[in-house]
């Protein structure tokens, strides 16, 4: 019992994480957000099948789960209008099984030429899929698409799906089931081979393997669990229309796993709960969020290509020898000079965003707290320019200090057997 | 009866108008240490290419153990028993020296595209690992990733990984290049080790290297082999002094 609690420690804290949220975050939003989360978990891990298992750079991800979701949006009115029986719960199985046979077909074709052939076959796909869902409009439903009612099937076990907090238990189960299953297939001979194939197609030849099976194999499964994630779309907001397998979703993918970090297999999922929080979350507050929201894809790519889980996997053997607290006050100098560039940055984006506003440009503006018309006063904008300016100054000037401290630590590691 | 491992009949090569190879009939005895010698630019290496599956020839045909694979690709060549390795250290980089080795071992186990077997679970690919890992002299560094391995480490896991896998017929590509002469010990001896009871084929610079080790030789200059024999034969061939070792044993 012991060793299991053990050897399944990560697992364990997983499930125990997803059963306790609901009842720490318990309001309708937060409800709602978690769900959404835990489905773009499941969809950014698929993805990372493809990208940070295989090597395979796709920009069409979107279509094996938004083509998951229109056909269980098909099952579960066929369920509805007493054309066959299925548990609304079980419904993700067929989503998956959709996504995995369209990652088959569509596989045969795009894995035989990786890298930039391969991306630019993949963007052409969801192109040309996401034009097909607005011209074949009796199956995608056109401009409006396909809803559905998920409470439908009726009642299983006392489950009917008519709240959000069962329809979270219910996507937290298939995410875990999900993320159980994506970790076990990197743990098997076609996994590592996938890591083979990625690093170095040549090679893997000269032992035996084909290449170009070894990526089809791994897009049909990250097709499976890309229609798996689709299904719980529809289930969780019973209408899906031609943008869910349209481009920008196959890029908010992208942006999960870059962000969060291809190179670790918990970097996507990283990566899909800060996405979703900043969507739902921080367009709430501003309109500007997709600005910051692409700069901070460019600060992780630029200073961090291995993203957050990078970061976070960097530091390890920093934390196995008891040194981060060396780190600690060069970090919180980096905060400090980071936060004041960081709130004059944002300062001006909103006043600018402001002024720019016809309805409200002329009327004064509460940014953070503070009332000010930056229509007419001129201090305003002084002041977080100024705040800008130091701030940035500072903030490039610390940098060095957090260099100077990674450098000292260096010499410790290396005795220490962990650099 | 002599068998051959590998049976090369009129192969030739062409690269846009030149010709690499030039016709070459070449025989491979089954279960010896054959090396293959040769000036820069003789076609050493194309040669391997041909064999391995990784160039088309442009005629003639090539057998394995009296199989005809002259037109199959790496993988299959590969399935039928023979493993190659490469002039540029050709490994996993990102992965660990096991990880390297591990993977070589589950195509010749059988695992193949298998996703549902645990891989740290398979006691056979395993053992089989630790076995190679330990017979390339490589078992302390086991974990450490095989990019930042010293060149003469990566040569001997190139060499771990080409045999890994059980193949009958094996290719080295000039396995103690850029070594120095204690490496170079080494790696002979290491080559000597893993080859033992299997067919060897390689391409070798180093004179002293090829004669300790080679059964036979093959000499090729400017795509046409113009001797083969015992290292002695070779020695003496007059052929072979003016085209080649003539100049090198001066």
């Amino acid at each position: 019992m012991m060793n299991f609690a053990k050897n399944n420690f990560i697992w364990i804290i997983l499930v125990a994480v997803f059963l306790v949220l609901p009842h720490v975050f318990s309001q309708s939003f937060a409800l709602s957000l978690m769900t959404q989360m835990a489905i773009a978990m499941i969809f950014a891990l698929s993805y990372n099948m493809l990208l940070g298992q295989v090597g395979l750079l796709s920009f069409g991800h979107a279509v094996y789960y938004g083509l998951g979701a229109f056909f269980t949006a098909h099952l579960i009115n066929w369920i509805a209008s007493g054309v066959i029986w299925m548990p609304i719960s079980l419904v993700p199985i067929f989503g998956g099984l959709c996504g995995m046979f369209f990652g088959f077909i569509i596989g045969v074709i795009t894995t035989r030429r990786p890298g930039t052939p391969f991306a630019m076959i993949s963007l052409g796909i969801a192109e040309m899929v996401a034009a097909s869902a607005l011209m074949f409009t009796a199956f995608f439903g056109g401009e409006a698409g396909i809803d559905t009612n998920r409470t439908a099937g009726g009642p299983l076990m006392g489950v009917s799906l008519s709240s959000q907090i069962q329809v979270y238990y219910l996507v937290v189960s298939w995410c875990i089931f999900s993320i159980i299953g994506m970790y076990a297939i990197t743990r098997t001979p076609l996994g590592r081979m996938a890591n083979a194939v990625r690093d170095n197609p040549e090679r893997a030849k000269f032992l035996g393997y084909n290449p170009t099976r070894v990526r089809w194999m791994s897009m049909t499964l990250a097709g499976f669990f890309a229609g798996l994630a689709g299904s719980l779309y529809i289930i969780n907001y019973e209408i899906v229309t031609f943008e869910t397998l349209g481009i920008l979703e196959s890029g908010r993918v992208v942006l999960m796993a870059f962000i969060g970090g291809i190179g670790h297999f918990w970097g996507p999922i990283i990566g899909a709960i800060l996405v979703t929080f900043l969507q739902s979350a921080l367009s709430n507050y501003t309109e500007a969020w997709l600005l910051y929201f692409g700069l901070l894809f460019l600060v992780i790519i630029m200073f961090s290509p291995g993203g957050i889980a990078g970061l976070i996997a960097k530091h390890e053997p920093v934390m196995r020898a008891n040194l981060l607290g060396r780190l600690v006050p060069s970090y919180a100098v980096v905060a400090a000079t980071g936060a004041a560039m960081l709130l004059g940055f944002v300062s001006i984006i909103e006043m600018i965003y402001h002024v720019e506003s016809a309805i409200s440009g002329r009327e004064p503006m509460n940014l953070f707290g503070v009332i000010i018309d930056p229509s007419s006063s001129v201090n305003s904008w002084l002041v977080v320019l100024f705040l800008f300016v130091v701030g940035t100054t500072f903030f490039i000037k610390s940098t060095r200090i957090v260099g100077k401290a990674w450098e000292d630590l260096g010499p410790d590691l290396q005795s220490k057997g962990l650099l | 009866m002599i068998t051959s491992a590998i049976k090369l009949s009129r192969v030739t090569k062409n690269f846009g108008q030149t010709e690499i190879i030039k016709g070459i009939d070449l025989e491979i005895r089954d279960g010896e240490r054959h090396a293959i010698i040769g000036p820069n630019g003789a076609g050493k290496s194309t040669l391997f290419n041909l064999i391995s599956g990784r160039f088309p020839v442009t005629s003639g045909s090539i057998e394995l153990s009296g199989e005809d694979i002259t037109e199959m690709d790496p993988q299959s060549i590969n399935r039928k028993g023979l493993s190659r390795s490469f002039q540029i250290t050709n490994i996993f980089p990102k992965m660990s020296v096991y990880e390297n080795v591990r993977c070589a071992v589950l195509w010749g186990l059988g695992y193949k595209y298998s996703f549902w077997h645990r891989v740290d679970g398979l006691t056979d690919a395993s053992e089989r690992t630790e076995e190679i890992v330990e017979l390339i002299g490589l078992k302390d560094l086991r974990a450490r990733i095989a990019g930042v391995l010293t060149y003469a480490e990566q040569r001997a896991l190139e060499i771990g990984v080409t045999i890994a896998g059980g193949a009958r017929v094996i290719l080295l590509d000039e396995p103690t290049a850029g070594m120095s002469l204690t490496e170079r010990n080494d790696a002979v001896d290491l080559v000597r080790k893993v080859t033992e009871g299997k067919t060897l084929v390689m391409v070798e610079h180093d004179m002293s290297v090829v004669f300790g080790l080679a059964d036979r030789i093959s000499v090729l200059v400017y795509g046409q082999v113009i001797a083969t024999g015992k290292p002695s034969e070779i020695q003496e061939n007059s052929a072979v002094q003016e085209a080649y070792l003539g100049t090198e044993q001066k």
